[in-house]
């Protein structure tokens, strides 16, 4: 049977998924991710036409709170976790290349 | 004497340290020299804070000596679930992404432990990310069941359930986005609730799935699990999906809580509850024979969908997660990779580097459902398919109060055995599953052993909103029967 995602699609998940996977990840995923979905179309026996789609058990509706000012973290407190902090700023490499000078 | 103290619940250990008969600094003392002694085998925490949790304990003995007034869990130690922020120590979600994350808030039902008085002794071992039936896809280690060391002792909550039934700990939060409270809860022989969604407040509980991840306790007994329940329930303003007190209140779920439920109607789904081992399915013959000796009414009924529950559920719980986890990005917290040579390798080769390998899976399965051109096939469909599970929840209890099936197909399984094909896995979720899709309330209770000492769970569904109920029904149960009594041998407290 003609398996339900291949290496490509898998190599294409994982570039939006934005995770580096190593070529023996991509074997292993293809083949387990391809049993799931073959299992996940169990859904198809069941004819859903005339069935609302359901996100989320409770009625929510937008829930609203007074736009008031309050405290809030504080600049220390925010980059206690940063994994590089340049003064009061998060550190990150380079967006942009060193030609563009934009 | 010590294993004296370490047996009792925490109703009983709350009034004895109220009234001054057992001093806090004791209760937390025998708990800390049971994770010394046991821990190294059990592996359910990930860390404790001992001094902390001493000079916490003292505070509480300090106030009750001085006749001051203490909350309702005043002096009782208690384990949390590493996926809920705390401001002390680390909350690692078990994964090597957050190894070093220091919260900087407490979780609303951590706030609400402390608040209480409670001695909050560590953070528990879990499935990374609470991801997973069985706790082995820890990033972080290893966490075996109390009554046999080399099976699992259910998952996500694994570190909670196993330190709730080895004496490590009195009580423990857990959360349960498929079953990951009560499935270890049965697992390792304690109690475990999934409140309905919406009724404790998911504040500062890292997401897995929004829509179905629910806090809830893992404990001893069923009037521990009310005692939890009337810390920890209630609205917060801080989660927008956390249910108005008006809208569905909140009570005490102690008061009435011996006062069995009359003309209790118990409904069963013979058809479904066929594909679970013989032992387990003998368990719940005998467990609905002591209702019926109660006085209960039982009948059988049909919910046709909730054998595509699994489907459904790994579609859209992991289309959640890929979008929650997102967010571990290497930028603001947690693991960044040593030499990206551009900022997309900040992203890629961190997470690639720190997340373990079920939390891959999941991000790419999810991500594969929301994709273009596969949205309607799977996510969709599958949102569909959950709208016809409530139904089948909404048509049963107009015929019954409560629904009673196993919690799983099996008993507590080897380590490795189901690891490597997680297919397999995500099969043994095939009871649990459908309570967070429907957004009810469901508890699993001791209610057998197999011949081999492993303990089985009887699971207990409700209307949403009608814990106080549900507790009753399953304190009927433990009060006829004395499975919960039972203590682990892998801990010697067998004596």
């Amino acid at each position: 049977m003609a398996e339900k995602i291949d290496q490509a699609q898998v190599r294409k998940v994982a570039r939006l998924s934005r995770l580096d996977l190593t070529e023996a990840e991509v074997e292993e995923f293809t083949g387990q991710l391809s049993a799931i979905l073959d299992y996940v179309e169990k859904m198809n026996e069941l004819d859903t036409a005339n069935v609302e789609p359901l996100a989320h058990c409770l009625p929510v509706s937008n829930v609203f709170r007074a736009d008031s000012v309050k405290e809030s973290l504080g600049t220390e407190k925010t980059l206690a976790n940063a994994p590089q902090r340049d003064g009061e700023f998060f550190k990150v490499p380079k967006i942009l290349d060193g030609s563009s000078g934009a | 004497m010590a294993n004296e103290l370490l047996n009792k619940d925490c109703k009983e250990l709350r009034d004895e340290i109220a009234a001054g008969r057992i001093k806090s600094v004791a209760a937390t003392e025998a708990v800390f020299e049971t994770i010394e002694k046991y821990d190294p085998v059990l592996g359910a925490y990930i860390s404790t804070f001992e001094e902390q949790a001493l000079a916490k304990a003292q505070e509480v003995d300090d106030k009750i000596a001085a006749g001051e007034a203490v909350g309702g869990l005043a002096g009782v130690p208690i384990a949390v679930k590493d996926n809920m922020c705390t401001t002390f120590g680390a909350t690692t979600c078990a994964s090597k992404i957050l190894e070093n994350f220091h919260a900087p808030y407490n979780a609303t039902a951590v706030e609400k432990l402390l608040s209480a008085d409670a001695v909050i002794v560590g953070k528990t071992n879990m499935d990374e990310f609470a991801m997973g039936s069985s706790t082995e896809n820890s990033g972080l280690k290893q966490t075996v069941n109390p009554w046999n060391t080399s099976c699992v002792p259910g998952g996500s909550s694994g570190g909670s359930a196993a330190a709730v039934a080895g004496r490590l700990c009195f009580a423990a939060l857990g959360s349960d986005t498929g079953g990951s409270i009560r499935q270890p809860a049965s697992f390792c022989g304690v109690v475990g609730l999934k409140p309905t969604y919406g009724r404790v407040s998911r504040f500062g509980l890292v997401a897995y799935g929004s829509s179905l991840d629910q806090i809830g306790p893992i404990t001893r007994t069923v009037a521990d699990s009310a005692l939890m329940m009337n810390i920890i329930a209630g609205h917060d303003p801080a989660d927008s999906t956390s249910v108005d007190e008006a809208a569905a209140p909140v009570c005490d779920y102690l008061e009435k809580l011996d006062e069995p439920i009359e003309k209790l109607k118990i409904a069963i789904v013979p058809e479904f509850v066929a594909g679970a081992d013989e032992q387990v399915q003998k368990a719940l013959t005998e467990s609905i024979d002591v209702y019926k000796g109660l006085g209960a009414e039982v009948i059988e009924i049909d919910m046709p969908h909730l054998d595509y529950a699994i489907a459904a559920y790994y579609v859209i719980a992991t289309a959640e997660a890929s979008s929650n986890l997102a967010r571990y990005d290497g930028v603001h917290y947690g693991h960044r990779t040593a030499n990206p040579k551009d900022y997309v390798e900040v992203y890629s080769k961190s997470r690639a580097e720190a997340f373990g390998k079920e939390v891959k899976r999941r991000i790419m399965l999810g991500t594969y459902a929301l994709s273009s051109g596969y949205y309607d096939a799977y996510y969709l469909k599958a949102l569909k398919v959950r709208n016809l599970i409530r139904g089948d929840f909404a048509s049963a209890f107009e015929k019954c109060d409560c629904v009673m099936m196993p919690v799983s197909p099996t008993v507590a399984f080897k380590i490795g055995e189901k690891i490597d094909d997680p297919l397999k896995m995500y099969l043994s979720d095939i009871y649990t599953i459908a309570a967070n899709l429907a957004g009810v309330p469901s508890i699993s209770i001791p209610c057998g052993f197999d011949e081999n000492g492993l303990p089985i769970g009887l699971q207990i569904l409700t209307p949403a909103f009608a814990e106080e109920k549900l507790l009753r029904i399953a304190r009927m149960f433990e009060k006829e029967t004395d499975w919960h009594s039972r203590k682990p041998l892998a801990t010697n407290f067998h004596e």
